[in-house]
């Protein structure tokens, strides 16, 4: 992976296989504790014991097509390589948490990359899953829910192009601002 | 900051109205990226970025996109399934940005799927 929000992707993919109907990606960059927190939090059918242990090996997975799974020990290898690591916790029928950290001037940090192009990936492939967005920079924060959105859009698909273009402009705009924030 | 507004919502869900009832669900064509760890390390979601922008720039709303797991072929990533209504699925892999487009127009557009990079045709199995 060549940087977080692909990860990201990839972790959520993991929720949506479990059945999630909401999915809450929290982003927080805390410069001034030299911190970014990764936490990706769904409502799906969660781990039991065997597979919560085995989340981590890489020769462990759940599908039948390969026998491997290298999605979270891929992003534990991404979180130990800078000095953070990764912690899960689930709950059998209720859903799972995974929370990453990193250490954020880290020369092996991966950078955080595209996380827009993540969201409108994830919002337009997946119309009936809601997706929390969440991200703080610096004491200043975004937030987009999509079910506050699927309220407004009254019955029109989430994943009509004109409206994943408003989403998109409005998580861009967000990210041009945090770009050009002075750290 | 622009921000997203209630208004600018209100627009499309008055303009998507009067079309959606048409269509009602009834979708031509269904194309699916695979989005396992392995697709996604391999460029899936630049694929499915460019399908996106390329369904809107055609202006069709009978195409819809989707994502699935991975299909036990990794190193043939970034890969997508086409099925058009009525027709076998085809399975494309190696994709890149150039050759997803060609296929959304040939094949999704067009009719005619792209033998070239076609995985395989009519079936979930491989060689």
């Amino acid at each position: 992976m060549e940087d977080l929000s692909l990860h990201i992707l990839d972790i959520a993919e993991n929720s949506i296989s479990a059945g999630a109907r909401r999915i809450r990606i929290k982003i927080i960059e805390d410069i001034k504790k030299n911190l970014l927190l990764i936490e990706i939090s769904d409502n799906g059918k969660g781990m039991d014991r065997e597979m919560f242990e085995h989340a981590c090996d890489p020769f462990y997975t759940t599908r039948t097509t390969r026998r491997v799974g290298l999605g979270i020990p891929l992003l534990a290898q991404a979180a130990r390589e800078c000095m953070g690591d990764i912690k899960i916790s689930t709950e059998k029928g209720k859903g799972s948490t995974i929370t990453a950290t990193f250490q954020y001037n880290h020369i092996d940090r991966k950078p955080l990359g595209d996380i827009g192009k993540t969201m409108i990936v994830l919002i337009a492939s997946n119309p009936d899953i809601d997706f929390i967005f969440e991200h703080k920079k610096n004491g200043n924060s975004y937030i987009l829910d999509t079910a506050n959105i699927k309220k407004e859009l009254d019955g029109v698909p989430i994943n009509t192009p004109a409206v994943i273009k408003i989403i998109k402009d409005d998580i861009s705009a967000w990210l041009n601002t945090t770009d050009n924030m002075i750290e | 900051m622009a921000r997203l507004t209630l208004d600018d919502l209100k627009k499309i869900k008055e303009k998507q109205k009067a079309t959606f009832t048409l269509r009602e669900g009834g979708y031509r064509a269904k194309i699916t990226v695979h989005m396992g760890t392995c697709g996604i390390a391999a460029g899936a979601r630049e694929i499915m970025t460019a399908l996106m922008d390329e369904i809107s720039e055609a202006g069709v709303e009978d195409v819809i996109t989707t994502t699935s797991g991975c299909a036990g072929l990794c190193a043939r990533e970034p890969m997508v399934t086409v099925e058009i209504l009525n027709k076998p699925p085809v399975k494309y892999g190696d994709l890149t940005d150039k050759k997803i487009k060609e296929i959304f127009r040939e094949h999704v557009l067009g009719g005619n799927p792209v033998e070239k990079y076609a995985l395989v045709i009519g079936s979930e199995t491989t060689y």
